[in-house]
């Protein structure tokens, strides 16, 4: 079962799309771009939509989605963390 | 099993200008805001027409009131309708919008309000709109090949699932009608905002690239010269926020998986503007929903691709927007606002190929006469974008 999509394998973040994900669960994650699988630990409980890290960032490290530049973490976020506007930012407006 | 576009066609209305539409409206169009009770009150008398009232037209000028013009002409030229009704608060600007849309050869009259008040309008009106009607009932769809088909897109209240499924299924669908020629649209200028430069790169010349890029920073100086700190809560919307968009970068991103893979942008066009041959076109528009998809009905789009996450409900009096949608939430909880469901793809049962292949089937149903499930709830938002105060 899928619990999380990664764009491509170069990416900082993956997407829950599955609903109720709790803190500890282990998730299965399909990057889509490689087809290829692999596995995180949620560290919080995360909705449906939501990203959580697949890998560790720095404060100010940019963050990659569809292995591309999608904003700046404000604060560090361990892997299997939330991300969301709490520690990710825009770089534009 | 993929469809067979090569030899793939629909049945629709052929209009005197030679554009085909897929229905067949007798509108009943105010040209400002003193205009809509008349409008209703014709579209209440005679059944089979259509009032779009909308709160504009009075004391603008310059380019806003030049938009306005091309959009209410647009409206009314659209091959989705059969025949106009045009009112006023008086002659003039009612002339304006009738004989912009009379250009293209269907019925269309004007009726100002001034000299005569509602009561004596609505029944001159009311005359004019019945006998569109008795006419426009007796039109029949003819077969015509797919390429006379022209499609818009434009998603609203995206989440993450409409970067991983909706809008690239929309991508798939439009590199496949890009192969057979057909007429398609995407727009949302500031929606492109961290992914302008992938865009760019698609451009067909330098020359489009220049206009494209022309477009964008335009409308980069408009949030520049009225932005507070940033634009979170609008851009990403608070819908988009709560369903996992974080940055305008990543919403971008998303956004842009509408173009699909192959097929090249081949032109730029401003508000409203109609393009001049098939391809793929950009067209400078906001990102909200209803004002992007009016534009599109104006510049003559028969069609629309609405992929959606949180689940937008828009529809547009003459335009048939398909939703589709690819969050699991969403698609359990606003089923009935769903054309399309490619929630497949998140769990790895649907294929992007598919999960084209299941929207140019809904396509072809739409184009033939099913109604969308915003036509089916009345979904009729007509908005019109303007650029600045009225004088």
């Amino acid at each position: 079962m899928i619990h999380f999509v990664v764009h491509d394998e170069n990416d900082s973040v993956g997407v829950v799309v599955v609903e109720g994900v709790k803190s500890g669960q282990e998730l299965t994650g399909w990057i889509m771009d490689q087809d290829k699988e692999i596995k995180v630990h949620a560290k919080n409980d995360i909705p449906i939509g939501h990203k959580l890290a697949i890998r560790e960032l720095k404060a100010n490290e940019t963050v990659v989605k569809y292995s591309v530049d999608i904003g700046r973490a404000v604060a560090a976020i361990k892997v299997g963390e939330h991300a969301h506007v709490h520690n990710i930012k825009t770089k534009r407006w | 099993m993929s469809i067979d576009l090569k030899s793939a066609s629909f049945h629709g209305y052929k209009r005197e200008n030679g554009r085909i539409g897929v229905r067949n409206h007798v509108l009943v169009l105010p040209v400002d805001d003193l205009s809509n009770a008349a409008c209703e009150a014709v579209a209440n008398n005679i059944k089979g027409t259509l009032a779009i009232p909308h709160p504009y037209g009075r004391l603008q000028f310059g380019a806003d009131l030049e938009l306005h013009f091309k959009t209410l002409i647009g409206t009314g030229s659209n091959p989705n309708v059969a025949a106009v009704v045009v009112i006023g608060i008086e002659d003039g600007w009612a002339k304006r919008v009738a004989d912009g849309i009379a250009a293209t050869g269907k019925p269309v009259s004007f009726f100002g309000i001034e000299g005569h008040g509602d009561m004596e309008t609505i029944r001159r009106g009311s005359k004019a709109a019945k006998d569109y009607v008795h006419w426009a009932s007796e039109l029949r769809r003819e077969e015509r090949p797919l390429k006379d088909l022209w499609v818009s897109t434009k998603c609203g209240e995206s989440d993450t699932t409409s970067g991983i499924g909706a809008n690239p299924c929309v991508g798939n669908a439009f590199d496949k009608l890009y192969a057979h020629g057909v007429t398609l649209v995407f727009g949302e200028t500031t929606e492109l905002t961290g992914g302008e430069q992938l865009v760019a790169a698609r451009c067909r010349t330098p020359q489009v690239r220049d206009k494209f890029m022309f477009m964008f920073n335009r409308y980069q100086e408009v949030i520049d010269r009225h932005k507070t700190s940033d634009l979170m809560d609008s851009q990403p919307t608070k819908g988009n926020i709560a369903g996992g968009l974080t940055t305008i970068e990543e919403k971008a991103l998303g956004n842009i998986q509408k173009i699909g893979r192959n097929c090249l942008v081949d032109g730029v066009l401003d508000k409203a503007e109609t393009p001049s041959g098939p391809g793929l076109w950009f067209m400078d528009s906001s990102s909200a929903a209803a004002e992007m998809v009016t534009l599109c009905a104006a510049a003559g789009f028969a069609a629309h691709f609405f992929p959606t996450g949180q689940g937008n409900v828009i529809g547009n009096p003459i335009l048939p927007v398909i939703k589709i949608c690819a969050n699991p939430r969403t698609v359990r909880l606003m089923a009935d606002h769903v054309d399309v469901d490619v929630s497949g793809i998140t769990r790895r049962e649907l294929t992007m190929d598919q999960a084209g292949d299941k929207l140019l089937e809904s396509m072809f149903r739409t184009a033939n006469g099913r109604l969308t499930a915003a036509e089916a709830l009345g979904h009729r938002e007509f908005v019109l974008t303007r650029l600045y105060e009225s004088a």
